[in-house]
């Protein structure tokens, strides 16, 4: 049968499209890496697939800010095909520079009657960019990505990832309505402070969902951690490589296929 | 009419660009400085209604949740960063930045094209910063800071206080005038005047064989072509003393490199050397599909004058060799090495005209992370080395592997093919690179050379490599080389060398107006690529450029006339022999003086070096010293897991914060074969003994890959020499002895040279003193592994397990840290025994292939001491070591500190589960190592404590892992 067609969207300076294409791959995606200028030139190429996945990187060098001109060139030139796109229950998903992408575009967090974006992500309060692995936590039912109470490792790599609501009440809003997906923690699992949370975001936050569950938004890159011999301390495991199994990013891939395959191939 | 939007970052967030200039200002020696925040400027030319503005500036440019933005009115003042540390509220300067008429301001650009695109058509868009400086800054303190850290005076304007802004800038023009430059009257005396005055960096006898040549073809040359003989034999391209004749008494060279390095190259012949010093880079066999190719560069003297940039487009410019070598490799990982003055020298100490290290080191780090990871190339693998006597002259070395399809190595272009040139626009950037970088730095150099910093935009190099390797894999043009040092007359000069080549300079596209037809020829503007394509490619292979947005222009032929033929709207401006050209350099036997060897029979002088009952005190001492400790604040600013191929990573353990031995990467994803890099660097040898000195950085590099899990079977190496001033005999002296070294150590080891570079002068003057750098030779390794699961690193892993000790301690104090740290030189540097050197790491990497060890570390900066702390602290487990157990060797240690401290080379603790004890020893015996040459000294414990008994028993060292490894983590004062 069909498998599911995921789109792995590139444009200029995107840069972690390999390990995306890889990471779908491994879960028996067919997958292209388009240019976005194919995308813009024929917008109907997007209803072919089921998945899209917008990769990190530095587009057009963050020159207006992190993720903004793509963010602009989906929101204003791409809206009716993404609008459809989201409207068939498709799936969107979006890393590091590509999870900026969906905020700024205001697909995330995407709710009714928000006309200006609501949440931004910023520069970090270390200062600094920074390429750290961090414990994550599920904290929502509501996103076909994952299960609540997953726990994963995952690297970060972002110089803005601190993630900022427009005032107070919108995260208590946000979480009170499953949106908060993943928050850092620490190894144990209890609240995080720098560095386990790599950046200072308020609430801990490293990833959203808009209200369908079906657009998703990450910090951490769990393309960077689908077989278990990227984990930083894979060697202080016993046994051969082959048995160490897969990585903790695999499983969000994993059930995104799955979710396509048994309802929108 | 222009429109103006300012924008800038709520109060209370952090502002990452205002906290940077703050800590840039504080370390340049201005401690008044308070705060600094950032107000962004966009200038918009076109007719723009307020109310499109505002909607535009809103829904396009600002960010509504983190910034705040005013159209056509300026923005207050915005409140000071932090507190002001009960100082009160601090006054404020205003201080703008705006770019020079013409030159590339890629944001602008990057919004005028985003509001097209989005439905507003505007004629330009400018960008400017409002910097605002909170403190009691007095005028000389603001123009420093404006002059010195806010803005680089070549391509930028700065305004003080309420100086508006300047409108938009009005076209350059040009008009061609060829200029001929008299020189067949010359006398020696003038031909020196017009060397130096035309900055060709060229020597008497080479500037007589140029008038000598224009004489025979009676006609005085123009300036390009004075320019393109002087980019074609400078240093830096021909590298004239390295590659030269060299006179040192019994031993005669005609060319150095070739009779010492390359030499032990071809005396190998390893079956897996696919290119060696040949191309862009060298290229060894990888997998059935694959090559990988290696380089590393220096980008010293740019980094010098202006780090970030320096360093940016150092590591730009190594990724474009990468893309140039063969018919074009993919990138998949960088290493960068550096050498810095100490980060914590008083500030009476840095010579005028000179940074402060601490800028330097910033400003590097800056550079390298801000390009490096723009380009998604993982930046995994380094080291850090501080002297004083770099505080003038830093080095930065920058390193890329690169990934090809095996049948992809050759290439060459042929006559009737078209000259194209892919990526930036040329500009005014980087004029004289080639014959400034092989000149020595002095006072003055900030100010007349500041044209000779490039200025790096990673973006535009990121979508050359992207179209690039498509235009490549179908085959579309038959040769490829980067623009680097001499710009296009090095790259169509070297791609045409035997064939020849004519290029019509006007329609090279130009960043913006005004520059001269020399000014094209010779710029070294980044990000541009020369590719010789078939006429019949030319639609196919522009198709895939403009695909994507990039540049690529026809600007001329090769020939097969063998002439070097520029013209500018038709009027011939060059027309050079490329004979002469290439093979006119004449050459200088340069002399050098060998320095006396150390005696075999040298030992150490230990008088009034009493032995004391507790070394922590001197371990906590070494983990502490910069050369030492954590680099982990620069590590972790690099994106080193990009493209998801890192396996073993910089830092290791429990924690991952200890320092890994080598990185290994898995360049294809889902394959079992990896690439293990590594670095040796020991210039705290090379003052006693150059030969010593380089052997050392050789085994050390390979030591690295081999405690990494690679073994030695298919591994090559790259020279980069950095050295001071070879005008100096014994200077040179000592370069002949490290190269000699190589040529040994390679060949003992059986592990090629396969590229390298030199950079010489690298010296400072301040007035009539010259400061030399240690003579610095980086090893840089690069190893293919069969199968990834084989790595290892380097923290202990599990209680009870066995430390084994494999190579034996000799009593080797040289340049070693222990002494440093107590203030003396020391007399033997280790040496590297050429026969059981190789012996002991060929034989250990083969037995690791078979026994499962759990860690390896190899053994070097601080000796057994500092290697047992790191692996015991990373791995969150003590250890205890038994000095009277280790093997040693001639002339053998009496003492507990020189067993501890000592620096000899081919060692490596290692551990081993017990069960599997003698089945190690026994393998070690089988590959070839003498009993004597390994032992079991100690064993991994639960007790988190390092503990060490002496030759007679007694504990000599005893400290908790906790501390050993804050110390080691706080060490370097970033």
């Amino acid at each position: 049968m069909h498998e599911p067609r995921a789109l792995v969207l590139r444009t200029a300076g995107t840069n972690c499209d390999a390990e995306a294409v890889h990471a779908c791959r491994l879960v028996g995606c067919d997958v292209d890496l388009v240019h976005i200028r194919q995308i813009l030139d024929d917008p109907s190429r997007l209803e072919t697939y089921h998945l899209l996945l917008i990769p990190g990187g530095f587009s057009y060098g963050d020159d207006l800010g992190g993720g903004r001109i793509l963010a602009n060139e989906i929101r204003y030139r791409l809206r009716e095909a993404t609008e459809k796109f989201i409207a068939d229950g498709k799936l969107v998903l979006g890393i590091c520079n590509g999870f900026q992408v969906l905020v700024k575009a205001g697909l995330l967090p995407g709710r009714d009657g928000d006309d200006e974006p609501t949440v931004t992500l910023t520069h970090n309060d270390s200062n600094r960019f920074e390429d750290r692995w961090v414990h994550l936590e599920v904290v929502s039912d509501r996103c076909a990505f994952v299960e609540k109470g997953e726990r994963m490792y995952l690297p970060v790599a972002h110089a803005e990832g601190k993630f900022v609501t427009r005032d107070d009440a919108l995260l208590g809003e946000l979480e009170s309505a499953g949106q908060i997906v993943f928050r850092y923690v620490d190894a144990q699992g209890g609240p995080a402070s720098y560095p386990d949370n790599p950046n200072g975001s308020v609430g801990n936050v490293a990833g959203i969902t808009d209200p369908t569950g079906r657009i998703l938004g990450l910090m951490p890159h769990p393309e960077r951690h689908v077989t278990a011999y990227q984990h930083p301390t894979w060697t202080r495991r016993r046994g051969p490589l082959n048995a160490l199994g897969d990585g903790d990013g695999l499983a969000m891939f994993r059930r995104a296929s799955e979710l396509a395959r048994s309802e929108l191939v | 009419m222009e429109t103006r939007i300012e924008v800038a970052l709520k109060d209370g967030l952090v502002d990452a660009t205002g906290l940077a200039l703050e800590s840039d200002i504080r370390d340049h020696g201005i401690d008044a400085i308070r705060g600094v925040r950032v107000v962004q400027v966009y200038l918009i030319e076109g007719d723009l209604e307020p109310a499109a503005a505002t909607r535009i500036a809103r829904d396009q440019i600002v960010d509504p949740v983190a910034e705040v933005f005013r159209v056509d009115d300026p923005l207050p003042v915005p409140d000071p960063p932090h507190e002001t540390n009960g100082h009160g509220p601090a006054p404020v300067h205003e201080i703008k930045v705006i770019k020079k008429p013409g030159v590339t301001d890629p944001v602008g650009e990057s919004a005028r094209r985003q509001l097209q695109t989005l439905g507003t058509e505007v004629a330009a868009v400018r960008t400017a910063r409002r910097v605002f400086l909170y403190g009691e800054l007095d005028e000389a303190a603001q123009r420093e800071i404006a002059e010195r850290i806010l803005s680089n005076p070549l391509i930028e304007t700065v305004l003080y206080g309420d100086d508006p802004l300047p409108g938009p800038p009005q076209p350059l023009g040009y008009d061609f005038e060829r200029i001929d430059v008299p020189i067949r009257e010359a006398d020696d005396n003038a031909l020196m005047a017009l060397s130096r005055d035309r900055a060709l960096s060229l020597d008497a006898k080479e500037m007589t064989a140029i008038r000598d040549w224009y004489r025979s073809i009676d006609r005085d040359p123009t300036d390009v072509e004075l320019d393109t003989i002087a980019q074609t034999w400078s240093e830096h391209c021909k590298h004239k003393t390295l590659g030269g004749p060299v006179d040192c008494g019994d031993r005669q060279y005609t060319n150095l490199l070739k009779q010492t390095i390359m030499q032990a190259t071809r005396d190998l012949d390893l079956p897996w050397c696919v290119s060696v010093f040949h191309d862009n880079a060298g290229i060894i066999r990888f997998d059935d599909g694959h090559d990988i190719c290696f380089k590393v560069e220096t980008h010293n003297h740019p980094s010098a004058l202006e780090p970030y940039g320096g360093a940016g487009t150092g590591i730009g410019g190594v990724i474009r060799d990468i893309l140039g070598t063969g018919l074009g490799a993919r990138p998949v990982v960088n290493t960068d090495v550096f050498c810095f003055g100490p980060l914590d020298l008083e500030r009476d100490r840095v010579p005028q005209g000179a940074l402060h290290p601490r800028r330097v080191m910033k400003g590097v780090v800056a550079g390298v992370r801000d390009y490096g990871n723009r380009m998604g190339i993982p930046t995994a693998s380094g080291a850090v080395v501080f002297d004083e006597r770099y505080v003038g002259n830093p080095l930065v070395y920058c390193g890329t592997v690169g990934i090809l399809p095996r049948d992809m190595h050759e290439k060459g272009a042929h006559p009737g093919d078209r000259i194209l040139v892919v990526g930036g626009r040329t500009g005014r950037d980087g004029i004289g690179g080639a014959t400034f970088s092989s000149a020595e730095l002095t006072t003055e150099s900030e100010t007349v050379s500041s044209g000779a910093v490039q200025i790096g935009h990673p973006i535009v190099e990121k979508k050359v490599l992207d179209t690039l390797l498509q235009a490549r894999d179908q085959r579309l043009f038959t040769c490829v080389t980067d623009c680097g040092a001499g710009g296009l007359s090095s790259a169509v000069g070297e791609m045409g060398e035997t064939l020849g080549a004519r290029v019509d300079l006007e329609r090279v596209p130009l960043k913006y107006a005004g520059l001269s037809y020399r000014e094209i020829w010779i710029s070294e503007a980044q990000e541009r690529m020369v590719l010789s394509v078939p006429p019949e490619n030319l639609e196919k292979i522009r198709a895939i450029f403009e695909a994507e947005d990039v540049e690529a222009t026809d600007i001329g032929e090769f020939t097969d006339d063998r002439r070097l033929v520029l013209a500018y709207d038709g009027q011939i401006v060059c027309d050079l022999d490329m004979q002469f050209l290439h093979d006119g350099l004449p050459r200088t036997v340069r002399s050098a003086t060998i320095p006396p060897a150390i005696p075999d029979e040298a030992r150490e002088s230990f008088e009034n070096l009493n032995p004391v009952a507790d070394y922590g005190p001197d371990l906590l001492r070494l983990l502490a010293a910069p050369n030492i400790a954590s680099k982990e604040w620069i590590i972790r600013q690099y994106d080193h897991e990009v493209q998801g191929g890192l396996v073993i990573k910089p830092l290791q353990g429990v924690r991952s914060d200890g320092p890994g031995d080598c990185v290994v990467v898995t360049p294809v994803l889902g394959i079992r074969a990896g690439v293990a890099i590594s670095n040796g660097i020991q210039p705290k040898f090379g003052d006693l003994d150059p030969y010593s000195m380089a052997a050392s950085a050789i085994d050390e590099a390979l030591r690295n890959l081999v405690a990494g899990g690679c073994p030695l079977d298919r591994v090559a190496l790259l020279d980069n020499f950095s050295w001071g001033n070879t005008a100096d005999p014994e200077s040179l002296g000592a370069l002949v002895l490290a190269a000699e070294a190589c040529r040994d150590a390679a060949l003992a080891y059986r592990t090629p040279f396969i590229s390298g570079k030199d950079s010489l002068n690298n010296t400072f003057r301040i007035d009539d003193r010259l400061i030399s750098i240690p003579p610095t030779l980086l090893i840089s390794a690069i190893g293919v592994i069969d199968d990834i699961s084989r790595s290892i690193t380097m923290d202990a892993k599990e209680s009870g397990n066995l430390l084994y000790l494999v190579g034996p301690t000799r009593e080797e104090l040289g340049g070693s840290h222990w002494l440093e740290q107590l203030g003396r030189p020391g007399v033997r540097v280790p040496r590297v025994d050429l026969d059981r050197g190789p012996a002991i790491l060929r034989g250990l990497g083969e037995a690791l292939k078979t026994v499962a060890v759990r860690a390896c570390h190899d053994l070097s900066e601080g000796g057994l001491a500092v290697a047992a702390a790191e692996m015991a602290f990373a791995g969150g487990l003590g250890i205890e070591l038994r000095l009277a157990d280790m093997p040693v060797a001639e002339p053998e240690p009496t003492r507990d500190d020189v067993l501890l401290f000592a620096e000899s080379n081919h060692r490596f603790l290692v551990e081993v589960p017990e069960g599997d004890a003698s089945r190690f020893e026994r393998v070690l015996g089988e590959v070839g190592l003498d009993a004597g040459e390994f032992a079991r000294v100690g064993q991994i414990t639960s007790d988190p404590r390092l503990k060490v008994y002496g030759r007679e028993g007694a504990s000599v060292l005893d400290e908790s892992i906790e501390i050993l490894r804050q110390t080691w983590r706080e060490g370097v004062p970033w």
